[in-house]
């Protein structure tokens, strides 16, 4: 007989009916959307209006509002892949260390002589010694500054490497210490990016490390990878330094603690500013920046230091009242203004030639602070928001023809059995988009190709059945004992057949990347669902029927 | 009265002319092997950087007065080729400009771009641009590597399972469909040209999938018969089992096919490519599940006495209760 026992069923009708809640907001995409969007602003400390609390009760609190979210290719926006130029932070490492082996060795003069640090490769700190017998000696002294790396195999190392040849004694990072010093570049660059893009605030951005050292941004709804770059991509290095004097010559000689530095304010084309080389403040000591006017009605951007910082500058700027002092970004002085008297306040105004719109970004990169290190970008894709939207349509309808091609081919087929079959497949797709918005995935045009293979391939487990049952009927066992044999025998191929395919799916997971990576999840999901709707649902329903009518004869 | 899509009781021969089938499909595989030599796959972005413009206007696309605009800017192998499709109206005209990867450069700059787009505005002032895609020649090394990597992983995967599942034999059976499924997808994608991008790895790993599938359940019916009738010869054993499983495979194919087409029709020209591969997939996967698999199957041959060594062997699933 065909027998389901009652727990058995209402767990499966549970699970149908658990799919089909979930997956209903997707029908109502722009009101749920509305809702949440209204929801978080609410809770983010935004004033109640009428429009956010009309679009709250758009949709009622007690549903799920999890959505499938969309892809770029479906609702426009940018995508860069970018690769994070690690090895500059090497660089300022050893810059950070030349102090500290400077007067390391400085104690021991009497044997290591006078010392000179030279011009070496990147990530690379040499140091000249004048008396070569005192080698042995500098190297054990410059060891002592190392300090342990932990890493997690358990080989602990020191952080830096030092070795030395005749009288030149070379420091570079540690392997061990490099892997860790990439891995915390990451973090802080992923940090700042996302800092960056919400503060610009768009919804729903994907910032995603990829491998070693690279950064994958999708930003939906933004217009042009363009526009995008110029947010992440600018370092936003601010310092402030002393200024030595002007030039306009572009290969002036500075001596070594100097530094020339090219001035973008196009009044002051040509013009170089030497600068000394340490800055009296950084962009880390800011607490915020706003932008603003200065007194001339041009963009401007007020910021405010933090305690140890507006000390510094506080400082600095009484004992050089009259001197000029130069804003430095990214290596290019903004402007250089003269103290007029000493800040205490610990606030302060830049100006230079901006646009209203550089002074908000300018801003926005301030705050958000400078990125560890360069970026290359590897990818960049911009795709309009009506391409997605036509994308959207052009789904939608051949899904909806997809589904009643495959509905009336079904029917036509097997009767009855081909409407359980059919309805098996509506409650299918639900379960998909069930499943893609509990866990959050992204729906992409692959993707969409995906569920509409899947509506193709998800009657396959059916069909396995039916033809059984047909099959099994010509041998003229009851009609019950029939659908009994039919699911029992064809449960091998349909799980063979599923699994293999499940095993192309996953290794696609792994592998993939962006469109591939979406369609997998999808037919995954498509994979899984539609064995639970194929052998329980069309089977539950089965025997509901039988039940109800105890056929003697059955036509599949 | 139900519609059939073969008839309910069919004994047809599928082997006596094997010689024949296989020769097809051998000069098929020689066709798109030759091709795919000579003229190579039309790699999109993906697989060899550069920059895809989509462009989009009411005025026609007048592909020669884009490349005479473009010519100055000497960014090297440009095409450009109008998009049709049956969606459009006449007031969308759609081209897609294609630009090489330029000597050094990680990825095209903007303004690079920039100057391209200013260049086109100049020969069609309403022109528009949907879509501006750029990848660097690092990413699209990497990008053929992992793709190639995955397919063969799939294939080497599934060679396995099979043959966890069945034997040896099945398993090359299996996968020689397989392997003549990807090189007859691969054949008519660089016969015809059409655009090789990621998204074709992810319709070809499909065709792995469903090619797979088919030939499974054919291969499941063998295996069952195979203890059924244990004196039969294996050509008629095979024979039985493809006639037996013949309506399932015509029906799913069929079924899949439906949707498909819809999303080759309907579907936009996007995804066109990809569409159109899936569905030339599921063509020659369904028939190298039947005439490929199982006529390698037949010349290896099959241990017979599997019942006797095993009797539970594949029965595995029969006492799960489903």
């Amino acid at each position: 007989m065909l027998q389901m026992s009652s727990w058995q069923r209402v767990l499966i009708l549970l699970t149908v009916l658990l799919g089909l809640v979930l997956a209903l907001p997707n029908g109502f995409y722009t009101k749920v959307e509305k809702h949440n969007d209204a929801v978080l602003q609410l809770e983010a400390g935004a004033p109640t209006t009428p429009e956010l609390t009309a679009d709250v009760a758009g949709w009622p609190d007690f549903m799920p509002s999890g959505l499938v979210n969309l892809g770029l290719d479906l609702r426009g926006g940018a995508h860069l892949l970018a690769e994070v130029q690690v090895e500059d932070v090497y660089d300022s490492r050893m810059d950070g260390l030349w102090p500290e082996v400077r007067d390391a060795l400085r104690d021991a003069r009497d044997t290591v002589g006078t010392i000179r640090r030279q011009p070496a490769a990147p990530g690379v700190l040499s140091v000249k010694i004048s008396n070569p017998d005192g080698l042995q000696e500098a190297i054990t002294r410059v060891r002592a500054l190392a300090s342990p790396v932990y890493s997690l195999t358990g080989n602990n190392s020191d952080d830096i490497e030092v070795s030395g040849q005749g009288d030149v004694l070379t420091v570079t990072l540690s392997d061990a210490e490099k892997i860790a010093t990439d891995d915390r570049t990451m973090q802080q660059s992923l940090e700042i990016i996302r800092r960056r893009v919400d503060e610009a605030g768009t919804r729903e951005p994907t910032i995603q490390r990829q491998g070693d050292r690279r950064i994958l941004i999708q930003v939906p709804g933004i217009g042009s990878a363009t526009e995008l770059k110029e947010l992440i991509g600018t370092t936003a290095k601010l310092t402030f330094h002393p200024v030595i004097s002007r030039t306009s010559n572009a290969n002036e000689r500075v001596s070594g603690r100097q530094i020339l530095v090219p001035s973008i304010d196009p009044q002051e084309q040509g013009t170089f500013y030497i600068l000394e080389q340490t800055p009296v403040v950084t962009g880390e000591d800011l607490a915020n920046a706003q932008p603003a006017f200065d007194q001339n009605g041009q963009p401007s951007v007020n910021f405010s230091f933090n305690t140890s910082g507006g000390r510094k500058f506080g400082i600095f700027t009484s004992e050089n009242v009259g001197a000029p002092f130069a804003i430095v970004l990214d290596n290019e002085v903004i402007s250089a203004p003269v103290i007029r008297e000493a800040i205490l306040g610990g606030s302060g105004q830049i100006s230079g030639n901006f646009s209203v719109t550089e002074s908000t970004n300018l801003a926005v990169l301030l705050r958000a602070g400078a990125l560890p290190a360069e970026m290359n970008f590897l990818e960049e894709r911009t795709i309009g928001p009506e391409l997605g939207q036509d994308s959207i349509d052009a789904g939608k309808i051949a899904c909806i023809v997809a589904f009643i091609g495959v509905l009336v081919l079904m029917f036509l087929s097997y009767g009855t059995f081909g409407v359980f079959a059919n309805i098996a497949l509506i409650i299918n797709v639900a379960m998909i988009f069930a499943l893609l918005s509990l866990i959050g995935a992204t729906l992409t045009l692959p993707g969409i190709a995906g569920i509409v293979l899947t509506i193709g391939m998800a009657v396959d487990a059916n069909v396995l059945v039916f033809e059984r049952i047909r099959e099994e009927l010509k041998t003229s066992k009851g009609p019950a004992r029939a659908i009994e044999l039919g699911y029992e025998k064809a449960l091998s191929a349909i799980l063979d057949a599923n699994i293999t395919t499940f095993i192309v799916a996953v290794i696609l997971f792994v592998m993939g990347s962006g469109p591939v990576r979406g369609f997998s999840v999808t037919l995954g999901l498509g994979i899984l669902t539609s064995v639970f709707t194929a052998i329980y649902v069309t089977r539950l329903m089965i025997v509901f029927w039988f039940e109800r009518r105890r056929p003697k004869q059955i036509e599949v | 009265m139900r519609l059939k899509l073969v008839p309910s009781e069919t004994s047809w021969d599928f082997f006596s002319k094997w010689k024949l089938w296989l020769g097809i499909s051998a000069v098929l595989i020689v066709i798109g092997f030759a091709s795919f030599l000579i003229q190579g796959l039309n790699y999109g972005i993906d697989f060899r950087g550069g920059t895809t413009i989509r462009t989009e206007s009411t005025q026609p696309v007048d592909v020669a007065a884009y490349r005479a605009a473009l010519e100055p800017a000497g960014l090297g192998d440009i095409s450009i080729t109008e998009v049709f499709d049956p969606t459009f109206g006449d007031d969308r005209n759609v081209a897609m400009v294609r630009i090489q990867a330029q000597e050094g450069a990680e990825a095209v700059t903007p303004e690079t771009i920039a100057a391209v787009e200013a260049a086109l505005q100049t020969v069609d002032p309403d022109i528009k641009f949907p879509s501006v895609e750029s990848v660097g020649p690092k990413v699209s090394g990497e990008l053929i590597k992992t793709a190639s990597i995955a397919v063969i992983l799939a294939i080497t995967a599934v060679l396995i399972y099979i043959w966890l599942r069945f034997e040896w034999q099945f398993a090359v059976g299996a996968v020689i469909a397989l392997v003549h499924d990807v090189v007859l997808t691969l054949g008519i994608f660089s016969e015809l040209q059409i655009k090789f991008d990621l998204a074709i790895i992810a319709a070809l790993l499909t065709i792995v999938g469903y090619s797979i599938n088919d030939t499974v359940v054919v291969f499941d019916r063998v295996r069952e018969n195979l203890r059924k009738y244990k004196t039969k010869d294996l050509s008629e054993v095979l024979n039985l089992s493809i006639n037996e499983t013949l309506s399932r495979t015509v029906m799913t194919s069929v079924t899949t096919l439906v949707a498909l087409i819809a999303l080759f029709v309907l579907g936009g020209d996007v995804i066109r490519g990809f569409v159109f591969a899936m569905i030339w997939g599921i063509i020659v996967g369904t028939y190298s599940s039947i005439f490929v698999a199982s006529t390698i199957l037949l010349f290896l041959g099959v241990k017979r006495d599997w019942s006797k060594k095993d009797p539970k062997a594949g029965g595995q699933y029969a006492n799960i209760d489903a």
